[in-house]
């Protein structure tokens, strides 16, 4: 069921970019449909009552590694999110380019093909 | 008990991105980016996952500070925003399959809360002694899979560039 509620979060992160024209509200569905992927990431690795990855020097390291979450998705996670701001700020730079030459953020009137 | 929470949060994700997307207002768009963030970085909370949590609420940070400083000296922020009907129903048929064929996929998934992974417990075993990192999340970024956040790092740059190249005022001759 939260697998589902997952997906859903990713349906209308495609949902915005597929059926919006304004591109900052394509941007917007860009980063949902991002959140939406690395909670599923996430959500693959969780354990029911674990605990999080960081070893307690008080324990023992076959408990530990019989209660904790998964770390590597996790760790690939992580690496995820820095890459989705870095695009959101390459494509938020277009943007702003696309709006400073035609004067509107909207895709249906950025069709003029200047040389 | 956490299945209820996530739940719950879940839903008031997908709400807070629909209203995000369907708000006539830009600034207030952007504003419910931020509140389906936040609650991101609470639900990686609760799925014990503290290293993301942190990472999710400075990403989101600079992504509203970018969003906001691309729309408020804008002056059209209300927008008309519904395409013609044809291609918007194209659009709905498409995701309409794409769920019907993730619900299948979903069904073959194990349950939340049951991990198979078998890389995940050597990790836990031996990362401590292996690598001297008590916590596993860091020495999975930081020693086994030291080239992945090289690659990460390339891409974190040349997206940067790729920005600031495209913002530069004027071209040198």
């Amino acid at each position: 069921m939260i697998y589902a509620l997952c997906f859903t979060l990713i349906l209308v992160g495609l949902y915005g970019i597929t059926c919006k024209k304004n591109l900052i509200k394509i941007i917007l569905g860009f980063i949902i449909l991002d959140y939406g992927i690395n909670l599923f990431l996430i959500l693959i690795g969780f354990r029911k009552d674990g605990i999080a990855p960081i070893l307690d020097k008080s324990m023992d390291i076959n408990t530990f590694a019989a209660t904790s979450v998964d770390p590597l998705p996790q760790a690939l996670v992580l690496t995820s999110i820095v890459i989705g701001l870095a695009v959101t700020a390459l494509m938020v730079a277009l943007a702003t380019r696309i709006y400073e030459r035609y004067g509107s953020f909207d895709v249906t009137k950025i069709n003029k093909l200047k040389g | 008990m956490t299945e209820y929470i996530i739940f719950t949060f879940l839903v008031f994700m997908i709400l807070a991105a629909v209203a995000a997307l369907e708000s006539k207002d830009l600034l207030s768009s952007i504003i419910s980016i931020g509140a389906v963030g936040f609650m991101l970085s609470v639900v990686f909370l609760y799925l014990k996952a503290p290293d993301i949590a942190i990472v999710q609420v400075v990403v989101e940070i600079l992504t509203l500070i970018i969003l906001i400083r691309v729309t408020i000296s804008r002056d059209i922020r209300t927008i008309e925003d519904t395409r013609n009907f044809m291609p918007f129903a194209k659009n709905v048929i498409l995701l309409f399959v794409l769920a019907v064929l993730a619900a299948r996929a979903i069904g073959l998934l194990p349950e939340v809360g049951v991990n198979l992974s078998k890389v995940a417990q050597y990790y836990l075993l031996r990362g401590f002694e292996e690598t001297g990192a008590a916590n596993i999340v860091s020495a999975v970024i930081l020693d086994y899979r030291a080239y992945d956040t090289l690659g990460e790092a390339t891409i974190l740059f040349t997206a940067i560039l790729g920005a600031v190249v495209i913002l530069r005022r004027k071209a040198k001759e």
